[in-house]
């Protein structure tokens, strides 16, 4: 079968759907090839919440303003310095525009998230969470007469002198190929496939848990990289932080967050302390647990905390495990019941004076003579009944990815694929080097799903 | 008293993923009040229950739906437990059951009083009298709807005093009951928080439909129970008697009133059929259904009797209409009607714990 559009779009996530409706809107035909089922469309981006947004003014819900230069720095920050500022600049100059565009398309935004306030000037909370968003645009497509096709899982682009010039897909057992004039990559990074997590990361991969869509394994990507389109990054970057070891290994989204760190002790199956659990504010930590949780045996830790300590973070979705003593605690974690009772009790030894505690301020809290110390909201672990949840290494996203110059175009031997444009997570490594900016990967998406759409739409009209 | 317990247990299930999430928080009051507890008795769930006003926007926008593990279907649970919470403070409790078979309740009911107050026409028709009077006289309508107006309401009294009990409410201020006023009277809980509407009959699509259809019901029954209430403060006040003619209180109120309430339960039912069953209590859909076509009945033979005086017909079309409102009036502590009263009560409480913000 051949269809003939000019435009297909690989993916159907944010990034994608940018794209589509962009190149739509100037009169090119578009088809969406979404390897998803249609409860499942919209990748990662069905689990998000938010999209950070500079603004020189109160702008829809956020207030204040937001510079290109304080958003420029917040990224710098984060990622060490490892930031294309040319393509980093451009995303937060254009987010501004953004979001009166998304919400012609039908994103309607809230007040930040209760429990969010501290991004409620820089970040645009979408009302209903990312599938809403996902829904209105697919909708808004629809209209612009943006064909979709779901579980349509494509396979293979083939390029030929420097250009695409067809695609496979496949749908159930049938295969398809397709030349469109023009072809826009959308389809995320590779994070669900841990056999190639596990080959970069060795075998404790196979323990992490997959924080979004099980869609997106990257098989675009490397069907691309192989061909030698200019790759970004390596397969070792990702996004990952510590959630409740009892998420589902794939798709938990936001629920499966666990905020109680800073108010416990973190110990490993061994139930041995590894790190500061009060280094910092949970949001600004949540980040580097991922990775920590990864490096201990099994790629598992514990939470302990007890009962003065439970109301003071957001609900968790699974209760935690309960327990009258510590032993009993461990024996119900699975953890060896005296070398937890010795960890605890070291560490209550350990703690000083709390008359200062304060839970969502850095407050000096700490222990002494203690390795690894805990430095803030270093309170005993006294008060029964005690409160357990194991933690494990939840991926976000990958950055490796394709390469693309500020029109979002890919490129094969230093020079521009005339037909071939990517947008979202598969190229958000062209900006991140490493690290992350909460909100930061919807601006990405919006903004380079939008280039890819105009320039894509471009060529093709001209075609 | 005892719900259910799978009810109230899967809607707490669903409330504490709820609780961990809260993309949903803008759509509604709901939600507000969900994110303010950590644990939820039966009480609460009951409250969260008649607060929610089924506007499913947190199904279409939730991320774990079927076929996902967590299986949210919050509409869809709250939808059984208010359905539930119905039965469990029905009184007399014997006739709880009247909920399950509303559509039957309601035909059967139908044809006795239809039956009953033809022969009650006929048998007792009086000498002289105008209008509708002429077949049956003022005071043998007023000897039967006085206390099928009264007893019902007197019922329902006692119902919402148990359901106050069970959540937990306390004393009631008027700014409280004023701001419940006019959060049913914009119906607010069907804007979707954005104003868009809710999603009803197209999937995800938002749209104001089902809340203007429902307004037009509401206050078409309101223009209804205006104009009895304006011809009864005519009769007794003013001794001005019935028939009234055209530009009259009474039949300016009634008249659109009526057309209202035709119009909206008809639009309604048809909004009903394309809508998916599964996210309200799939079993009293039948129920829900036959509430909608009992208040079209009631304004479509109220219009007809209107269209008819002078005619041979008001002898049939008047117990027929009488009939209906008999059915209503009678059936409302046991059907659909009920919603409205326990609605009341959930906004109410639900602004005074907010401190009367809601508006
Ligand atoms: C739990 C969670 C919460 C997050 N919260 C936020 C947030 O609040 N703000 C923020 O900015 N970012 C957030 N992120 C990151 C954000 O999700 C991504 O940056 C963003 O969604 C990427 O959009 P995308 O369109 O590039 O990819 P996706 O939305 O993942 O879309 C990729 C699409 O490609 C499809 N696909 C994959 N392979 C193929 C194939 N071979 N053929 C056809 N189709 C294919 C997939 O099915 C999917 O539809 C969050 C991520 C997670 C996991
Ligand atoms: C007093 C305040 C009222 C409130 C807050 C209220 C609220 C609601 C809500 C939220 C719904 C949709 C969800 C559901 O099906 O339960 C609904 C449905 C309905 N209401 Fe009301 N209502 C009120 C009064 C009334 C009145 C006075 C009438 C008519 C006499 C009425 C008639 C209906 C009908 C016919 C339906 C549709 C039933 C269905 O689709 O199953 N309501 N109401
Ligand atoms: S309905 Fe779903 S998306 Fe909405 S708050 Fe609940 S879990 Fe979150
Ligand atoms: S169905 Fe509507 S009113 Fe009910 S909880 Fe969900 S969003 Fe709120």
């Amino acid at each position: 079968m051949t269809k003939q559009v000019d435009i297909v779009v690989v993916g159907g996530g944010n990034a994608a759907l940018c794209a589509a409706m962009t190149a739509a809107e100037a009169g090119a035909s578009v088809l969406i090839l979404e390897t998803a089922p249609k409860a499942y469309r919209g990748g990662n981006s069905r689990h998000t919440r938010n999209f950070r947004c500079m603004h020189q003014g109160p702008l829809g819900p956020l207030i204040e303003s937001y510079s290109e230069d304080e958003y420029f720095a917040d990224l710098m920050k984060v990622t060490g310095g490892k930031t294309d500022e040319k393509l980093a600049r451009l995303a937060i100059r254009t987010s501004e525009e953004c979001l009166p565009w998304m919400e012609e398309r039908g994103v309607r935004f809230q007040p930040s998230l209760s429990g969010t306030l501290s991004l409620a000037r820089t970040n645009a909370f979408f009302l209903g969470g990312g599938k809403s968003l996902v829904n209105a645009y697919y909708r808004t497509a629809g209209k612009l007469g943006v064909e979709v096709e779901y579980e349509a899982a494509v396979s293979h682009l083939e390029l030929d002198d420097g250009k695409v010039v067809w695609l496979d897909y496949k749908k159930g057992d049938q295969s398809y190929r397709i030349a469109p004039k023009a072809v826009v990559v959308a389809s995320g990074g590779f994070q669900a496939d841990t056999d190639w997590l596990a080959r970069a990361w060795g075998p404790a991969a196979k323990n992490f848990l997959i924080r979004g869509t099980p869609y997106n394994r990257g098989i675009v990507l490397a069907d691309l990289l192989d061909q030698g389109i200019e790759q970004v990054g390596d397969p070792t970057q990702c996004h990952a932080v510590a959630i409740d070891g009892r998420a589902p290994k794939y798709d938990g989204g936001i629920v499966t967050r666990l905020d109680c760190v800073p108010f416990s002790i973190v110990v490993n199956k061994n139930a041995e302390r590894f790190y500061d659990e009060g280094e910092d504010v949970w949001p600004k930590r949540y980040a580097i647990w991922g990775r920590l949780v990864a490096a201990q045996p099994d790629q598992v830790g514990y939470v302990i905390i007890d009962a003065k300590s439970l109301e003071l973070f957001m609900p968790s979705v699974f209760p935690p495990i309960e327990a009258p003593t510590i032993e009993d605690l461990a024996i119900k974690m699975g953890l060896p019941p005296e070398r937890l009772r010795e960890t605890v009790d070291g560490f209550n030894a350990a703690c000083g004076d709390t008359s200062n505690f304060h839970p969502t301020e850095l407050d000096g809290v700490s222990t002494s003579d203690l390795t690894p110390a805990k430095t803030n909201w270093a309170r005993p672990i006294t008060q029964p009944p005690f409160y357990g949840y194991s933690l494990r290494t939840g991926v976000t996203f990958t950055y490796l990815g394709l390469k693309v110059d500020d029109h979002a175009q890919c490129s094969l031997n230093a020079r521009p694929v005339e037909n071939l444009w990517a947008a979202g997570e598969t190229m958000a490594g062209s900006i991140l080097g490493q690290g992350y900016l909460a909100g930061f990967g919807m601006t990405i998406g919006t903004v380079f799903g939008r280039i890819a759409g105009r320039e894509a739409s471009t060529y093709a009209n001209a075609a | 008293m005892q719900m259910q317990p799978d009810f109230i247990g899967e809607a707490r299930r669903q409330a504490e993923i709820c609780n961990a999430c809260r993309y949903c928080e803008g759509y509604c009051s709901v939600f507000p009040a969900l994110h303010s507890l950590r644990t939820f008795s039966e009480g609460d769930i009951t409250q969260l229950a008649n607060l929610c006003h089924n506007c499913r926007g947190c199904y279409y926008a939730c991320q774990y739906t079927a076929p996902h593990e967590f299986d949210l279907n919050l509409p869809g649970a709250l939808a059984e437990v208010r359905q539930e919470s119905w039965k469990l403070h029905a009184w007399p409790k014997g006739f709880a059951r009247l909920f399950d078979r509303s559509g039957v309740a309601m035909a059967a009911l139908m044809t006795v009083a239809f039956a009953l107050l033809f022969v009650l026409a006929q048998a007792l028709r009086p000498t002289s009298g105008e209008g509708f009077y002429a077949y049956m006289s003022h005071g043998l309508m007023v000897a039967i709807f006085l206390p099928a107006f009264v007893l019902p309401l007197g019922v329902l009294a006692v119902s919402l005093r148990n359901y106050w009990r069970t959540v937990g409410g306390g004393h009631v201020s008027p700014a409280d009951l004023w701001a419940a006023i006019i959060s049913a009277g914009k119906m607010r809980n069907l804007a979707g928080g954005h104003g868009d509407g809710c999603n009803f009959e197209d999937t995800d699509r938002f749209s104001n439909a089902r809340r203007h259809a429902h307004q037009a019901v509401l206050y078409g029954f309101l223009l209804c129970f205006a104009a009895t209430s304006t011809a009864t403060v005519l009769h007794y006040l003013f001794g001005m008697e019935a028939p009234y003619g055209f530009f009259s209180l009474p039949k300016l109120l009634g008249l659109s009133g009526g057309l209202l309430l035709c119009l909206g339960t008809g639009y309604m039912a048809a909004l009903k059929l394309k809508a998916d069953r599964n996210l309200g209590a799939a079993s009293a859909w039948g129920g829900e259904m036959a509430f909608v076509v009992l208040l079209f009945a009631v304004s479509a033979t109220g219009i007809a009797l209107y269209a008819a005086s002078g005619t041979g017909a008001v002898a049939l079309l008047l117990p027929l209409h009488l009939g209906t409102v008999l059915t209503f009036f009678l059936l409302t502590p046991y059907s659909k009607m009920a919603h409205g009263f326990y609605r009341m009560a959930a906004l109410t409480l639900e602004a005074h714990r907010r401190g009367s913000l809601v508006v």
